[in-house]
């Protein structure tokens, strides 16, 4: 059944046979891809099989005590900071890229500075961004310990990255919508509001949905801007710990153990759930393209 | 009016782009306007080059930290580059479509994994493991430089992949032709050819493990003194700022905004080299 060109896994064995070092490459490269992957599934094995016994309805009431060491506020602080952040974060960074791709002209010497000043920002490391958090929103703004502090410090960590995603997701819409759209009478503004973008939605969303997963994340960017206070807030100038922040507390102290082993399962959870809607999203942004 | 909305909306998009432009000179300058002075009050060189870290005695020397970076990055590299760098050659290179539709997610979410989530497993699982079996109390640059070789994987390994596809695939065929080796076909044509863009992956790496925050202060023992073996607990630049940054005031608080300087101008020196490489690879 061998077709022109294929080789049986006889003659493999043969010609490494005679070429010992291409087997020694072989090996190496099969060694570090199975390490990779092991340690992946090792750390998610070691923490779902310690944690999962562990999780019970303690963790999930609605008030943190030093009893039952509650996830449950930390967990409606996360969906609250993250919501903030990409309200903040998500219409800025759109409306950059569209006037990175669309309004701005070639070898403009500001959009070269705006991209620069972008890629610095996403190679800012979070406790940087924590400790301006703390200087600027916290103490110069008067905004205290806050959610609002926190969201604020997360969305200009997620603008370079959101900036980035639907920059790419723009230029991979084709000009000739552009061009239909012109030729039809409309305007830049109304093509592209209503042609480029909605093309680009499933881009768009697929880099929203991954930064969800970092703000999720994040606890250094977060301790010195939202705090830690382990209840659900009041409003959103009042400080809360989000889920990572309260996992770091937990496992610091030392004396939670068995609830950050559970704490750790729904992080890891939640994490997985993001990366794969991510993933089905920007899947149907490659249907729809063999398609068009 | 149809034209003064698009100019007006032309206005929106173009002060949205300057938002980041705005958002580096404020971090600049309330980094610089904190930190400055307080290496004026303690001097330059005995900042940077001072071998102790004593808050309470305003003794305030950093060179600890920076050697404690310095080796749990390099560590990092150590353990990290080298199977990184053959798993991208894997993917690319020698991994069947089918199951590379398998590992890609895997590697997306070993990249989405928190920090915290990786520093306790290190807790639990890694520190342990080294004071039974290889020494010490575990908490060392040694288990902090494995912990970071893992977590620094997923950007060297993703970069690199997207750096060895987009060599030309007659370069590998050449290589057949010649009566080369699959193997030796990729690494002695593929591998070179993507070099910058491997080089920039790496450099990607270096950058997140400098930063690395809370996993670190999990694993590292966190002593504010220099470095003394392998297997003895260290600080890093970023693990100083956490764990003080809580109660810090007046030049005890500056001086750990003047850290944050000085891991910035770190992070800006890396990101210098990646776009210049970037911009090779383009070339």
């Amino acid at each position: 059944m061998n077709g022109i060109n294929q080789i049986t896994w006889k003659q493999k064995w043969l010609s490494y046979q005679s070429h010992p070092s291409s087997f020694l490459l072989l090996c190496f490269v099969l060694i570090s891809a199975a390490t990779t992957v092991a340690v992946l599934l090792f750390l998610m094995g070691y923490i779902l099989i310690k944690g999962i016994p562990n999780l019970n309805m303690d963790l999930f009431q609605l008030h943190y005590t030093s009893e039952n060491a509650s996830l449950l506020p930390a967990l409606c602080n996360t969906i609250l900071v993250t919501l903030l952040s990409l309200l903040l974060a998500v219409p800025l960074g759109v409306f950059s890229a569209i006037y990175l791709v669309e309004y701005a002209k070639r070898g403009n010497k500001l959009v070269s500075v705006i991209r620069i000043t972008a890629e610095t920002l996403s190679g800012i490391p979070s406790i940087v961004y924590g400790l301006f958090g703390m200087l600027f929103f916290v103490t110069t703004l008067k905004l205290g310990y806050s959610l609002l502090a926190g969201s604020l410090t997360l969305s200009i960590m997620l603008l370079p990255f959101i900036m980035r995603t639907t920059e790419e997701a723009l230029k991979s819409v084709p000009d000739s919508y552009r061009e239909g759209s012109f030729g039809l009478g409309a305007g830049k503004l109304r093509t592209i509001f209503r042609i480029v973008l909605p093309a680009a939605i499933p881009g768009v969303l697929a880099g929203v949905i991954l930064a969800t997963g970092r703000i999720v994340g994040e606890t250094a960017a977060l301790i010195y801007t939202a705090g830690t206070v382990a209840e659900i807030p009041k409003n959103i100038l009042s400080s809360g710990r989000t889920l990572s922040v309260h996992m770091y507390a937990l496992a610091s102290e030392g004396l939670y153990m068995n609830q950050s082993y559970a704490t750790a399962v729904v992080l890891l959870i939640i994490v997985v759930i993001i990366n794969s809607i991510s993933n089905i999203v920007a899947h149907q942004l490659m249907k729809g393209h063999g398609n068009g | 009016m149809n034209a003064y909305k698009e100019q007006f909306m032309k206005g929106i998009f173009f002060l949205a782009a300057c938002m980041s432009i705005l958002a580096v000179l404020l971090i600049c300058l309330f980094l610089l306007l904190n930190g400055i002075p307080a290496m004026e009050k303690i001097g330059l060189f005995p900042f940077l080059l001072g071998k102790h870290w004593k808050p309470s005695n305003e003794v305030f020397g950093i060179l600890p930290m920076i050697m404690g970076s310095l080796y749990v990055t390099a560590g990092a590299i150590v353990i990290g580059v080298p199977i990184g760098v053959l798993t991208a050659v894997f993917l690319a290179n020698f991994c069947p479509k089918l199951l590379h539709r398998i590992l890609k997610p895997m590697i997306e979410l070993l990249a989405g994994i928190p920090s915290v989530v990786y520093g306790f497993f290190g807790l639990v699982m890694i520190v342990p493991f080294v004071r039974n079996h290889i020494g010490g109390n575990g908490s060392s640059i040694l288990t902090a430089s494995i912990l970071l070789g893992i977590m620094i994987l997923p950007s060297i390994i993703s970069v690199s992949e997207s750096a060895l596809r987009a060599v030309p695939q007659s370069y590998y065929e050449g290589g057949l032709a010649l009566g080369a080796t699959h193997e030796r076909s990729v690494f002695s044509l593929v591998v070179p050819a993507a070099k910058s863009g491997i080089f920039a992956g790496i450099i990607l790496g270096i950058g997140r493990a400098i930063g690395e925050t809370m996993a670190v202060i999990m694993v590292a023992g966190n002593q504010a003194r220099m470095p003394a073996g392998i297997l003895k607990g260290v600080r890093t630049l970023t693990s100083n700022i956490v764990i003080e940054a809580g109660y810090a005031a007046d030049l005890h608080k500056e001086a750990l905004i003047a850290t944050a300087v000085v891991l910035f101008v770190f992070i800006l020196m890396l990101n210098l080299s990646f776009t210049l490489l970037q911009r090779r690879t383009k070339e």
